[in-house]
Parts: structure tokens; sequence; C-alpha cells
């Protein structure tokens, strides 16, 4: 069975669970992700959701569970069971993590070029001009003009920012991007692009995502599935649809009636 | 006087002539027991070429950024038959060589040169002597930043990481952004190098020029930086090789007028203002050489 096909799921998530002393964080949360696709997990502050993208993303070692990926050669691994190197090769191949705060995840004070070629010089890229030519054309793909290649992230808006750093981390074809509230801090319209552009990626590369967003807004638009987090635990998982309209657990009834209506 | 107050800046004091080598201070300064921990350092930067080893660096009688790792690495290594030369930017007459020069000669005795060819270890700031070095010479140098990656990755947990798992992208990032910024790759000095095809190493800042002299150098070298307690080294007949991209591979400078003293059109020249009219003269950096050429003949009118 090849890790690719629809019958293997791209990530599985078993019973995990973490402690910060004696606050539970992250209790036995379980979940699969298929390839390509975008699950949301929604829930308050200080629901777990972070903690729980951070377990899942090899960054952040659960105390109880497994998490296993798909690799490209050779079926389900646990992920805490490889080598930093291996985890590492992960997160910056296969993986991809875009950050809240576009800071955290860019390079500020080297050019847009450079971030988005990091990656690809990382894996012994060294040419040049067809370096320039990908970050040129992956800019293009993020809506950011390609003259602006040499300026830095720090003469980029909110927007702008937040996109390049789609650029730098899609740049070697990953095939699941964990994304922690990549919307937040932007204003409306920058926002309907950006997930506009997220579903055009998703469609076109096969791409699976996990997004953590309080947002529901966000989940419905990009989501397939959800899971809805409360004090550390899942409370309830399933299609976005149906999720949405018809929640069963009080949380998410309280959550979905708390969105404001315009 | 127990203090040996040795880095006074005059010429001429008088403790020149009361103190003797080891009377009322140990042989090269530093105690043995550093001396043999430094050395420990050592043996171990020499068994992974380009790796830096922490070390206790000691306070030294001069501030940092005087050479102070340097100072410490040659005095562990130095012993009593040792012939000893010290350069600085490649000239053997400047202030920190000269002081440096007779930090050694007074607190060991040992001898001491000028002449590349005769010295067994040669101290040395942001130069590699032109003379090419011999098999049982010493070479060390003066490291101000050790890090080649830090103004990339400031996190020292995170840079170690890297040179761990060996992820080198950081390295290229830094040369990218050079060309885009300036065509070209603009770094002259203090050129990253990938030592025996495994830890990206920082040279010191040598100018660019000289990092080619780096490559299966019959020579020891090693590598001291006090204020950032490392040393690192590389050991003769290593591999040395410059990074750069294909399509703009690594170049050291090149001058289009000879040396104006000595007339050599294959050294590094420094370019020195000579008047207030600001007429310029270049000359050759390593003042050893360029006076062997003068005194060989192949003088410049």
């Amino acid at each position: 069975m090849s890790p690719r096909s629809f019958s293997t799921p791209l990530l599985r998530v078993h019973g995990i669970s973490k402690n910060y002393g004696h606050h539970v964080a992250l209790r036995s949360a379980s979940f699969d992700l298929w390839p390509g696709e975008v699950l949301a997990i929604v829930g308050e502050s200080g629901s777990g959701k972070t903690t729980l993208l951070n377990t899942i993303a090899a960054r952040n070692r659960p105390d109880q569970g497994r998490v296993e990926f798909a690799v490209r050669d050779g079926g389900l691994q646990d992920i805490y069971a490889m080598s930093q190197a291996q985890q590492r090769l992960l997160a910056r191949t296969d993986w991809g993590f875009v950050h809240q705060n576009p800071a955290d995840g860019l390079r500020m004070d080297v050019s847009a070029g450079a971030n988005v070629g990091e990656r690809l010089m990382g894996l012994g890229h060294r040419h040049y001009g067809k370096l320039r030519a990908i970050a040129t054309d992956w800019l293009e793909r993020v809506e950011i003009d390609a003259n602006r290649i040499d300026d830095t992230p720090q003469m980029f808006s909110g927007g702008m920012r937040q996109r390049l750093q789609i650029a730098r981390n899609l740049v070697t074809q990953p095939r699941l991007v964990f994304m922690d509230e990549p919307t937040s801090g932007l204003d409306v319209s920058v926002q309907a692009r950006l997930l506009d552009l997220l579903r055009q990626l998703n469609r076109n590369m096969q791409l699976a995502v996990v997004i953590v967003t309080h947002d529901l807004a966000v989940a419905r638009l990009l989501a397939h599935r959800m899971v809805v987090m409360h004090r550390g635990a899942v409370v309830e998982s399933g299609l976005t649809d149906q999720l949405l309209d018809d929640p069963q657990h009080p949380y998410t009834q309280l959550l979905v009636s708390s969105v404001l209506q315009p | 006087m127990n203090e040996p107050m040795l880095l006074a800046g005059t010429g001429e004091t008088p403790m020149h002539e009361t103190l003797a080598a080891g009377e009322n201070f140990n042989f090269a300064y530093l105690d043995e027991r550093t001396k043999r921990m430094i050395r420990r350092a050592i043996l171990k930067a020499i068994a992974i070429p380009g790796y830096q080893v922490p070390f206790g660096s000691r306070e030294m009688p001069l501030p940092y950024g005087w050479g102070t790792g340097g100072i410490q690495v040659t005095a562990s290594v130095i012993g009593p038959l040792d012939v000893f030369k010290v350069i600085d930017q490649g000239a053997d007459d400047t202030v920190n060589a000269i002081n440096i020069r007779r930090f050694f000669e007074r607190t060991t005795g040992v001898k001491i040169t000028t002449h590349t060819s005769q010295a067994t270890l040669i101290q040395t700031r942001h130069r590699i002597p032109e003379d090419p070095l011999t098999e049982g010479q010493v070479l060390v140098y003066q490291v101000p930043v050790p890090e080649p990656m830090q103004r990339l990755e400031p996190r020292e947990a995170e840079t170690r990481i890297l040179h761990s798992l060996a992820e080198y992208g950081l390295m290229h990032v830094k040369l990218y952004e050079d060309i885009a910024k300036h065509g070209h790759i603009a770094s002259t000095y203090d050129y990253p190098v990938m030592v025996n095809n495994r830890y990206i190493m920082s040279p010191s800042p040598i100018p660019k020029f000289d990092n080619p002299k780096m490559h299966l150098n019959p020579a020891l070298q090693l590598f001291g930086a006090g204020r950032e307690k490392r040393i690192y080294a590389v050991p003769p007949y290593t591999t040395v090789e410059n990074l750069g991209f294909e399509d703009y591979p690594f170049e050291i400078q090149s001058w289009n007028v000879p040396c104006e003293i000595c007339g050599a059109t294959d050294t590094f020249l420094d370019e020195v203002i000579t008047d207030d009219a600001g007429t310029r003269l270049h000359m050759c950096s390593d003042s050893n050489h360029c006076e062997a050429r003068q005194n060989a003949g192949g003088v410049a009118p």
C-alpha cells in the first residue's frame, strides 16, 4: 500500500496528552488526517489548540500517546521515535509551519528571495540563478510582486509577510502544513485574499493542512473537518458543515452561537 | 614587582632588564594546569577539524579583541626551543605584533624572528604569510567571532544544533544576500569555509585572498577566541573548501598595480595614504615577504 494512497492516513494522532506541572494542557487527543485534507482545530484561548499543534508538529514531546506520519519512503512512522536530524529534515522538507506572527517564521533582515530559497539551499541547491527563478515563481504564486524579491520582509505589509511565510514553507512541495492562526491580525479583505490563496494551494498541491483558529468563519471556509477543543480535550469532531450547523456538545453550541452576525 | 606588567605601551620599561624568563612567573605566563586544559581543548580541536571546542579562557593582561585567544593558544603550545614570529595584518612591526612578541620574549625567552621560513610558531592577526608554510610549523590565529553563523542566527544553542546536524543552508543565505545586494559575493574577509567536508568554519578575519592557502596546508593551524572561549583547528593537509554558488563561485581579490616597493604582483596589497593630498601607495601587507624581495633585488623604481 503506497503511503500516498487515500487508504492510509497521512498523520495519525493517537491518545496524546501533555501536562505542564499540575496543569493539564492536553488530554488524550486522537484524530487522523488524510492526504489533501484540511483539518481545523478550534476552541477558545487556553483550550490547548496550540499545544496540540506543537505536539503533532514534533515541536513539543507529548507525555503520552503517539504521533505517526506517513513518510515518503515507507508508511507510518512514530515521529518521536525519529532522531532529531530526521525530525528536522522532515520539518523542512515534507512539512511546513506557518506561525501566527510572520516574524517568527521569517528571517526579517534578509531579502524575500533568500527567505524563499533558504530551504532549498539547505537541501544543497547551489545555483543562484535557479534559486532566484524559483523564488520569483513562488512570489508570484502567493501574489507578491516579483520586483520586491530583494526587499526584506521588514518592508512588507502584514498580509504580504504572511504570504511570504507561506511561500517559504511551500517551496519544497511539502505534503503537510501546520498553521497557527495564520489569518488573525490581518484585516478582513487581506484575510479573504489569504484564505482564497490557501484554498487554491490546498487544491493544486494536494496539500494537507492542520490549521489552528479561533475564527469559525475561517474554519468553515477552509476546513473539511474540524475538531473542537475545550479545556485540553477534544470535545467534538466531524465534518465542518455538519458540526457548525448541528453542534452536539454544549461547548460547541456555545461557540457557534457566539459568532457575531454582521 | 611581582606583577608582570608586560604590555605597557612604551618600549623601555625597567622590567625588561630585571625579569628573566621564568623568574617571577611561570614559563609563557599561564600556569601549567591552565596550559594543560587548553592543550586538551587543542587536541580535541585537532581531532575534529573545524569543530569549536569550548575552553576556560583566562583573563589575560590585555583586553579582549587584542588577541587573548591567540595568546593563550600560543602560551600553551610554545616550548623553549621554538622560534617565534608574530604578525598583525601581515606586518611584524605594528603595535599589536610588537607587544605580543615582546610578551613571549619576556615570559619564555624563546628565539624571536621575523622570517616566516625560520619560525616554528607564528601567531597571526588577520593574515596568512605569503611564504608557503611547511610541515612542523604552527600557525595560531586570533579570532574575534568564532561562530560563522552568528550574524544570521544569534541563538548559540541553535547554531550548535545546526553544526551538529550539518544544516548549513543558512551560510548560503548570507552569500545569496550578497549577490542580491551587490551583484557578486561581496564578503572580502572572514569568508566562510567548509573544513574536511564536515564543519563550516570562520577563518577569522583574514582576507579571502588567503583562504586558498588554508587548503591542504602542511602546517598546523590553530584558532583561539578568548572572549567567546572557543578553540578550533585545521590539522595539516586538511581540505578547506570555500563556499560559493555554481554560477557565482569563490574568487580572490586582485589588484591592477604591483607592490610599489618590491614589485610583487601575486601578494595581498595594502593601500596606504602617504600625505595630506591623498597620495596613495600600494604595498605588500606581508612586511617580511616584501623585505626579502627587496633584498633579493626585485625592487621597483
